[in-house]
């Protein structure tokens, strides 16, 4: 999993059938130090994250169309979890 | 698989119901030398590892197997600690 900063949302009207109802967000993965790092992609949200929060994106197909409930969805990244911390001793 | 170094925790209260009770570790993928290798990542954890340890993890769909039945949405997971490796 990466840790990301949820930076938008995206809004599709438009889209494969098995998407309906899903909630898509622009999520900017994260160093540790909290530094963007690499692009931003879209992710289904599976735990009702919002903007500015940091949350835990597994970046796999089949995890995230089980994140989403749907078998043969066709998604590549789904957000897994909302952070409430992460401790790194030796990094700090 | 791939060898790695724990070197730290998250904490997420908010999370897939397949996560719980899943413990989330940072890892610092390591080279055969134990010199860092490559970008720092989450993973589960299923052989109880902490911080500090040399650890191996899998990649991809698989890495829900080691939870089975339950099939946590992860992409990364922790499937032993090593106790030593030598190279050459």
């Amino acid at each position: 999993m990466q840790i990301a900063e949820v930076v938008g949302t995206v809004v599709s009207t438009q889209k494969n059938h098995k998407l309906e109802g899903a909630k898509l967000l622009l999520v900017q993965p994260l160093t540790l130090e909290g530094t963007h790092r690499g692009t931003a992609l879209l992710a289904i949200d599976a735990v009702g994250a919002g903007v500015g929060e940091r949350v835990l994106v597994v970046i796999e197909g089949k995890a995230a169309g089980d994140a989403l409930g749907r078998k043969a969805a066709p998604v590549d990244a789904a957000i897994i979890g909302i952070i409430d911390s992460v401790d790194c001793p030796e990094t700090e | 698989m791939h060898l790695a170094r724990v070197i730290g925790e998250v904490v997420a209260t908010i999370k897939d119901d397949n996560l719980t009770g899943i413990k989330l570790m940072v890892l610092q993928p390591i080279g055969a030398s134990g010199d860092p290798a490559g970008r720092t990542l989450v993973a589960l954890d299923s052989v109880g590892a902490g911080v500090g340890e040399h650890v191996f993890f899998v990649r991809g769909r698989e890495a829900a197997y080691p939870f089975y039945p339950v099939e946590p949405p992860t992409d990364a997971s922790i499937v032993g600690i090593v106790d030593h490796w030598t190279v050459g």
